[in-house]
């Protein structure tokens, strides 16, 4: 495949998956003749009618709630929720319902719903449309949450994402959607990486850079400029935030010896937390400095015009870096 | 006066649906009838005296530290009794949590529901096997469920086939009290955008733990319907018949593919909320007494001896199953076992999750070996 915006590896992703399983059945708000706010649907309703492409009432709890019934039917329901703010109506359904009827049920009911989110921002956008939530479903037992920063993860990721038994969260970093990448699709899917593996983007020695979603490009060009300075910045692109590969994260850590933690979210009580916790518990030994977090404020998400002041720069993570270096 | 006090006959003017009026006299009603032969209204009547035995042992349970909480049924036994009849083996039914007898009706044993009220699990039964979804305790999160599992018993062409062994009916349930969520609005509205073949059974029992029905709507409940662009009819909860009727015509109605249906049973919580309430604290006894008066499983009990079907023998047959019933529950719920500590981690994920992996694993090492130090710990103290 030629070199793809994110958003049309989604949909082609969308779109195989549709293919080889008729129970997949798409859901949520302008996704059908409009191809979702988006696009990311694009040409899906046409191709495979409005009885697999559901253009549903504007009620997120609705179209969770109903996605999991279905489920309980067989089928493998993808939900769109049009933007990151919008999510709460269903946050009962996803929280009570969805994450918990596996266990409540002791593994009788499955429920492998997918819930598709814009999230992130940077767009310019008005209220409740930039945010970072992945946390406050990282933080519910029974969910899965991966955010692919890269076209190739998007293609293949929204795919296994369908095909878990688990209810996931699939979150889509909304201003890298147009951002293009190369996309192996001939991939059998023995060659395709676990969807909760993260992965090392880049090598370098002197310190680790963890990032996931739109925070990973940012990474990228931290390392890039920092190479221009002899310092070589490991980047790891997390992939997936629960569950979280650890692994991946320590063995680059027992390498550099320095973490810094790259997110959108707000570090208070954030995906970057964990990571640090966890790997003062696995390499503390190997730790030249405290691990170091970049990201958002705990504040509301502000307005645009600020917006670039709250997300992580490239200067705020050299800065971070520079500390990490200098303990 | 609490409009429950006035009474189902009269309440707000509304017009209701009965076959059998407060003294278990028959009524004829235009649009609705039902007959039963004798061997089934005897079942009807066993099964109305089984739930509330269920209930009464249920409540004596948890009094007695066996249970750690129950929520009785007590006084809506038509409801859930007669609309369990009205379905068939493939339907399926969405219960709220005090819907034992579609329990009872679908073949779960109750000991998979008391074992809920003990603690030791979320429900036992097979959804599956039953036809009966796991009990539900936020407050109508079980309406859009069954509504997304009625768009997929249409997909499926399970409705209107005519095929009385496929064509599919899903059944809700829901009180007073979550007619007040935004998740049922939102159910309603997409049960008829979809046509989807659900029956909702609001089982009005005038009481959400202490607030009174006219605190959660303005209108009678089945008005509801019509806003959301389905029919509603209000039915006599304590007259099995009825609801019998009104139920199987609505389910009848869903697996032909006629759409949804609101079905509001104008029933009485003639217990408490739960046994952690007092009902004292809000209500009259006056108005429990009223609604005595007006006991389900008498009513129907008056129109079986009226009509012959009913004779002592009978009656004897049915309080000895009843008796040997409780005699089940109260010895099988002491003695059920508590679950293995370790099974918690066992249904979280379908699939391997590393974390929660990681951490059975730390539990079963740091369990074993408290084990270890409180067995050395009492053998110590045997010898001091």
């Amino acid at each position: 495949m030629e070199r793809t915006p994110i958003a049309k590896a989604i949909n082609a992703g969308l779109r195989a998956a549709m293919e080889r399983d008729p129970r997949v059945l798409l859901m949520g708000e302008d996704i059908g003749r409009l191809g979702g706010v988006f696009r990311v649907t694009d040409g899906l309703q046409k191709d495979f009618g409005e009885h697999r492409v559901l253009d549903t009432p504007l009620a997120e709890a609705g179209i969770v709630g109903t996605a999991l019934g279905m489920a309980l039917r067989g089928y493998r329901p993808v939900c769109e929720i049009q933007f990151n703010g919008f999510v709460y109506p269903a946050f009962s359904q996803i929280v009570t319902q969805l994450a918990k009827l596996r266990a409540r049920s002791r593994g009788r009911l499955s429920v492998p719903v997918v819930i598709r989110m814009p999230a992130g921002g940077g767009i310019g956008s008005v209220e409740h449309h930039s945010e970072s939530p992945e946390v406050l479903f990282a933080h519910t037992a029974g969910l899965r949450v991966v955010y692919p920063s890269t076209a190739h993860d998007a293609y293949w990721m929204v795919q296994q994402s369908i095909a878990s038994a688990d209810p996931v969260l699939f979150l889509e970093p909304e201003r890298r959607y147009w951002e293009k990448g190369d996309v192996d699709t001939s991939l059998a899917p023995g060659q395709v990486a676990p969807l909760h593996r993260a992965r090392v983007l880049r090598p370098g020695s002197d310190a680790t850079l963890v990032a996931y979603g739109p925070t990973v490009k940012l990474a990228l060009d931290a390392a890039a400029e920092a190479a221009r300075e002899g310092t070589e910045l490991e980047v790891v692109d997390l992939r997936s935030i629960s569950p979280l590969d650890v692994d991946t994260v320590a063995e680059s850590v027992r390498r550099t010896g320095r973490l810094v933690v790259v997110q959108e979210a707000p570090v208070f009580h954030g995906a970057g937390a964990e990571v640090a916790a966890r790997i003062q518990e696995s390499c503390f030994y190997s730790l030249e400095a405290p691990v170091k977090r970049v990201g958002g404020y705990h504040l509301p998400y502000p307005a645009a015009r600020v917006e670039e002041h709250y997300l992580p720069t490239v200067d705020r993570v050299l800065d971070a870096v520079e500390q990490a270096l200098a303990a | 006066m609490t409009d429950a006090a006035v009474g189902p006959a009269r309440a707000r003017g509304e017009e209701m649906v009965q076959l059998l009026d407060a003294t278990g006299a028959r009524r004829e009603h235009p649009g609705y009838d039902v007959h039963l032969e004798p061997d089934e209204a005897l079942d009807v009547l066993r099964e109305l005296v089984l739930l509330r035995r269920l209930d009464a042992e249920a409540e004596a349970l948890q009094r007695q530290g066996q249970l750690g909480l129950w929520a009785g049924s007590r006084g809506q036994e038509a409801a859930q009794v007669g609309a369990a009849r009205a379905l068939r083996r493939q339907d399926h039914v969405f219960p709220s949590y005090r819907d034992h007898g579609f329990l009872l009706a679908r073949g779960v044993d109750p000991l998979h529901v008391l074992s809920l009220f003990r603690g030791v699990d979320h429900g036992g039964w097979d959804p599956v096997a039953h036809g009966v979804h796991p009990y539900t305790l936020v407050i109508a999160a079980q309406m859009l469920p069954a509504v997304g599992y009625a768009m997929g018993v249409q997909r499926d062409g399970a409705v209107g086939t005519g095929d009385p062994g496929r064509d599919t009916a899903v059944l809700v349930c829901f009180g007073d009290g979550a007619t007040s969520q935004g998740e049922a609005a939102e159910a309603l509205n997409w049960a008829a955008v979809y046509n989807a073949p659900v029956v909702f059974l609001c089982q009005n029992n005038q009481w959400a733990i202490s607030e009174p029905v006219r605190q959660q709507s303005p209108v009678p409940l089945h008005r509801r319907a019509e806003g959301a662009g389905m029919p509603g009819v209000r039915v006599d909860g304590n007259d099995v018949l009825a609801v019998l009727a009104v139920v199987r015509a609505a389910a009848e109605r869903a697996r032909s593919g006629g759409g949804p249906t609101f079905v509001e049973a104008y029933t009485y919580r003639m217990g408490a909320h739960t046994t952690a309430d007092d009902p004292t604290r809000y209500r009259d006894a006056a108005e429990v007494d009223a609604w005595r008066e007006r006991d389900p499983i008498d009513r129907f009990r008056t129109h079986l001896r009226a009509l012959g079907v009913l004779d002592d023998a009978a009656e004897r047959a049915i309080q000895q199953e009843a008796d040997a019933f409780a005699e089940r529950l109260r010895a099988g719920v002491p003695q059920m076992p508590d679950p293995h500590p370790a099974s918690m981690f066992e249904h979280a994920y379908a699939e391997p999750h590393p974390q929660v992996l990681a951490e059975r694993d730390e539990f079963l090492a740091a369990w074993a070996r408290h084990e270890q130090d409180e067995q050395l710990g009492s053998t110590v103290g045997g010898d001091r």
